[in-house]
């Protein structure tokens, strides 16, 4: 008898779990996907459809399939041209991130080094980009050397200036506690400050992942004009004056992918290092 | 306790950069092994008071004397009004920190810190994150961090002061619980006449502007104590004189 009652208990408890949704995605999940994809679909079909219907020709603005065709057929040449840019977009963002995060550390530390360099950051992020890349171009010789100079230039700041504020926000409560316990300046930095630091730190991160890319690119514009360089923006370049506009269309396509690919890849990061304990990256239903 | 005084304080006075006098002329000694109720209204400096005898703040006038020897990083407790965990870290790495600030080594920290978790009835939430902690559980955590170290004197700064009466009852009777077992010396400020009585062996009450004692009293009734305390006429008795006090002293700061 009892041993029914707690088959039958089991099966209850078996019947109450929710069936698993398909491909791990709720209803909610897949009309976030859907939504979007099927707009941009719609979105696509029109274009096609005006293009050929009025008889637009391909210089004047190419339909998506033709778009897609030189996208393939023109791969070689591009995709050499995407890793050129995605290695000045990586490296100015390695930088950045590396140098930010050093420089903040030494302005939560001493108070003159921040009072005495931060204005420099500011006019640094202020000035524009397209106005002194002719110059650091011109004083660099080494091309690569001056793009990754320009894309750092803009990926920099965001960085810099949100862990600066991140260091600061430390708990009050818990200086206290570290310091009734004796810890050294070190043990504060590493232990307190610099977990604090961390969302702070990551959401620079994100924001810095794309200037870098727009840092890339204008850069590379403003080279490509003198014929130095062969990065994606080269390309674009290089196919408005061949009236080539279907590769210069594909080209656009690359870079905004990079920047999406880049954004999805530093929120991922994101996600994994906070989901643990840090608000932003919790699910709705996770929070209490 | 005809014991020299743990901690002994003379003359103390605090006076902010601002100008404000947040205490002045304070004689208190802590005797080994009490537990002293700070009590007062809000802004009486009470916290001040805590804090000076931790060592975070610094006394403008007086003397803090501790006849049994300074005491070292370990020696003191000290728990905030909020929990005040390290969100990043689990319940087992911020009972551990205060070890590990002293130099102890990981593994060793992580065993002690378990065993204070399991003494604040938390076994079994070693690897949980402060935020999937209900705010009782998270105080569990505090206090188990503030004792972790085994320390003489357990300063608490209206540390039930943001719980619901019923987690606030529980905590009462466990930190109790603790305190007969280790009979460490225990400070703790407060604004509830009520926790105070429960608690305490002697109770300070403070008056306000500017920040000063004005009566100490004795609660008579010997420990253990549980809940029968709370519904005893004893314990009525001495709620009644300690509001009066207390009355009193916000009388006097008004006239």
């Amino acid at each position: 008898m009892s041993q029914v009652l707690e088959r039958r208990a089991e099966a209850l408890e078996a019947a109450a779990v929710p069936p698993r949704p398909p491909f791990g995605l709720t209803a909610e999940g897949w009309l976030r996907l859907l939504a979007p994809v099927v707009i941009g679909l719609l979105v696509l079909g029109g274009w096609e459809w005006l293009v050929r219907t009025r008889g637009i020709p391909p210089y004047v603005l190419p339909g998506p399939v033709a778009i897609a065709e030189t996208l393939v057929r023109d791969w070689g040449t591009l995709s050499a041209s995407l890793l050129v840019t995605l290695k000045i977009t990586l490296l100015a963002l390695l930088v950045a991130a590396s140098l930010g995060l050093v420089l903040a550390v030494l302005f939560a530390q001493s108070r003159i080094v921040e009072l005495s360099l931060f204005p420099y950051a500011v006019i640094l992020q202020v000035t524009p980009i397209v106005a002194i890349a002719p110059l650091i171009i011109i004083w660099v010789d080494d091309v690569t050397l001056s793009l990754l100079i320009c894309a750092w230039i803009v990926a920099f700041f965001p960085i810099l200036s949100n862990t600066t504020v991140g260091l600061n926000s430390t708990d009050h409560n818990l200086l206290d506690l570290f310091r009734l316990y004796g810890a050294s300046r070190w043990q504060v930095l590493w232990r307190l400050r610099l977990p604090t630091a961390m969302p702070f730190f990551l959401a620079g991160l994100r924001i810095s992942g794309g200037l870098a890319l727009i840092g890339a690119i204008v850069a590379e514009f403003v080279a490509g004009t003198g014929g130095r360089a062969s990065g994606l923006a080269y390309r674009i370049l290089e196919s408005g004056y061949q009236l080539q506009i279907p590769r210069m269309f594909a080209a656009l396509v690359l870079v905004s992918a990079t920047g999406i690919a880049i954004f999805l890849a530093l929120s991922l990061l994101s996600h994994l290092l906070l989901r643990r304990w840090h608000e932003s990256a919790m699910a709705r239903g996770d929070r209490r | 306790m005809s014991l020299e005084p743990l901690v002994s304080l003379r003359g103390i006075a605090k006076r902010y950069a601002t100008g404000t006098l947040a205490v002045r002329g304070i004689d208190l000694d802590i005797a080994q092994g009490e537990v002293l109720a700070l009590l007062g209204p809000s802004g009486c400096g009470k916290s001040t008071l805590l804090r000076m005898v931790a060592g975070l703040s610094e006394a403008t006038a007086g003397r803090i004397d501790w006849p049994s020897g300074q005491p070292s990083a370990r020696d003191i407790g000290f728990v905030f009004q909020e929990p005040t965990l390290m969100p990043w870290a689990t319940a087992l790495a911020n009972v551990a920190l205060p070890l590990e600030l002293g130099g102890m080594g990981r593994r060793e920290a992580a065993e002690r810190a378990a065993a204070m978790l399991a003494r604040v009835d938390l076994k079994g939430f070693e690897n949980a994150y402060p935020r999937a902690l209900s705010g009782g559980m998270r105080m569990r955590v505090s206090i188990a961090r503030a004792l972790v170290t085994r320390p003489r004197l357990l300063l608490m700064d209206e540390p039930f002061a943001a719980l619901d009466e019923i987690t606030r009852f529980r905590l009462n009777n466990d930190l109790l619980e603790l305190w007969e077992a280790e009979r460490f010396t225990v400070v703790f400020v407060t604004h509830s006449v009520f926790e105070s009585v429960y608690l305490a062996r002697r109770i300070a009450v403070m008056a306000p502007r500017p920040g000063r004692i004005h009566a100490e009293l004795a609660v008579e009734a010997g420990y253990p104590r549980g809940e029968e305390f709370r519904t005893s006429a004893g314990y009525a008795a001495h709620c009644r004189e300690v509001s009066q006090a207390l009355g009193a002293a916000m009388a006097g700061a008004a006239a």
